[in-house]
């Protein structure tokens, strides 16, 4: 995006250093990245607000041209793996510091699946949004799921699949959950390239999530409902 | 038929010859295997549109090109059928095709169909770790796979698309060495197991079969 071959970040004050992050971001320079929140930290900036000012705005600028097709899927993922380090600096300081918590989600790629960029990529902006997410990987059974929902009660569940083989393992999930007398005591948002609104109706999702930016408005839209019915 | 080049049938697919009484609305991946079947048995009443195989990269496209073009040629021909399966389209292809009244062949994709859904769907838990090519796959290696994912750019995301992969297996249509060879060259340069699996056209056959009835 950027010509940055003789910026030096240190010397850039924080809103030309916080500007230069969304480039380095947009053109996946992890260690700049990591260098830059280093750099935020140090200059007694908020863990919350390096994550969030810094790191997470550029991330939504990433997905915006994502979703816009003028950035594709590969450059997405070096940016991703750039905010990853980014992140890597600043989770145990959020935990310490006691940054704001929107819910917790549990997260993973269905049974007979394998693909997980798309889950990963949810996960991670989910933890950039404020969740506390719990990643059970790929290929998970329905018995998976539930042991996880029933020892991390989470708000969010939230499964994945690439292929059109496996996502009506997704059904299997949560009609389980609903044999168990469960299912409403989650939000369940599922996504992945085969997927669509109606597929997602017809297992009786909560929401379809076309991707990882989507994901997490739709994620906070529910909690915000969530949070609302309780407080009437 | 001239053998079209697997470029044009990536980018543009294939224009119909607008003769015959049927008309088969193809992928540009299936087309050598397409036109072979209708040369081996003299369907000379079986005309062949291919879309583009590149559709493939943007699956969501799938459905609403392959209904334009049934409705483009709906008047010029007896009967439609679509050589599309799922193809990533998350059903919205089958919803749309039997709203449009064409049939088209069944399964999830041709790594599928040109297996036998059945035989495919008997190892679908023991080999969910199998990235597949066909021949056209193998020849458009580039094309189709390391360019898109960026490998060509940025080798360092091969781990990342491919750390959960643990075999490529090279589904043949054809008996062709040379095509082993560069399956083999695939899965080196994805660090991935190689195994040949000969299938032949498979249900395709069968398929089109039934259609030429």
């Amino acid at each position: 995006m950027a010509d940055d071959e003789d910026i030096i970040l240190s010397e850039l004050s924080d809103d030309e250093l916080v500007l230069q992050m969304h480039d380095d971001l947009y053109d996946g320079l992890k260690e700049e990245i990591e260098e830059g929140v280093n750099i935020l930290i140090a200059r007694k900036w908020t863990p919350y607000d390096v994550l969030t000012k810094a790191l997470v705005a550029g991330m939504t600028i990433v997905g915006a041209d994502f979703r816009d097709g003028i950035l594709f899927v590969p450059e997405v993922l070096l940016a991703a793996n750039a905010m990853k380090g980014g992140m890597a600096i600043l989770k145990p300081l959020l935990i310490a510091t006691g940054a704001p918590r929107m819910g917790k989600m549990v997260i993973g790629t269905v049974k007979g699946d394998i693909h997980d960029i798309g889950k990963n990529l949810v996960g991670m902006m989910m933890e950039g949004a404020g969740f506390e997410v719990r990643d059970l990987g790929i290929n998970n059974s329905v018995e998976k799921y539930l042991e996880a929902i029933e020892t991390d009660k989470p708000d969010i569940l939230g499964m994945s699949a690439l292929l059109t083989t496996t996502m009506p393992y997704m059904k299997v999930v949560i009609d389980t959950m609903k044999e168990k007398g469960m299912r409403d005591d989650y939000i369940v948002l599922v996504g992945g390239a085969p997927l669509n609104e109606e597929f997602s109706k017809a297992i009786g999702a909560d929401a379809y999530c076309r991707d990882a930016a989507v994901a997490v408005e739709t994620a906070k839209a529910f909690m915000l409902r969530k949070h609302n019915r309780a407080s009437a | 038929m001239e053998q079209p080049n697997d470029t044009d049938l990536t980018e543009t697919g294939l224009a119909p010859r607008h003769s015959g009484s049927v008309l088969l609305i193809a992928c540009g991946a299936l087309a050598h295997e397409v036109l072979a079947l209708i040369k081996v048995n003299n369907w000379q009443h079986m005309d062949v549109q291919c879309l583009p195989a590149k559709l493939h990269l943007y699956p969501e496209k799938i459905t609403a090109e392959v209904a334009r073009t049934v409705e483009d040629h709906r008047d010029q021909y007896q009967s439609i059928f679509v050589l599309y399966a799922d193809c990533g389209t998350g059903g919205l292809l089958a919803a749309k095709c039997a709203q449009l009244g064409v049939e088209m062949i069944a399964g999830p994709h041709c790594y599928s169909f040109f297996e036998g859904n059945a035989t495919f769907a008997t190892h679908l838990d023991s080999e969910i770790t199998a990235f597949y090519l066909t021949d056209f796959l193998v020849r458009q290696f580039d094309a189709f796979v390391w360019k898109p994912m960026g490998l060509d750019r940025y080798p360092q995301l091969r781990d990342t698309y491919f750390a959960n992969y643990t075999k490529l297996v090279y589904q043949a249509q054809t008996n062709d060495p040379a095509l082993d060879i560069k399956a083999a060259d695939c899965a080196q340069r994805l660090g991935l197991a190689y195994e040949r699996r000969f299938t032949g056209y498979g249900d395709l056959a069968t398929t089109m079969e039934r259609f030429a009835q």
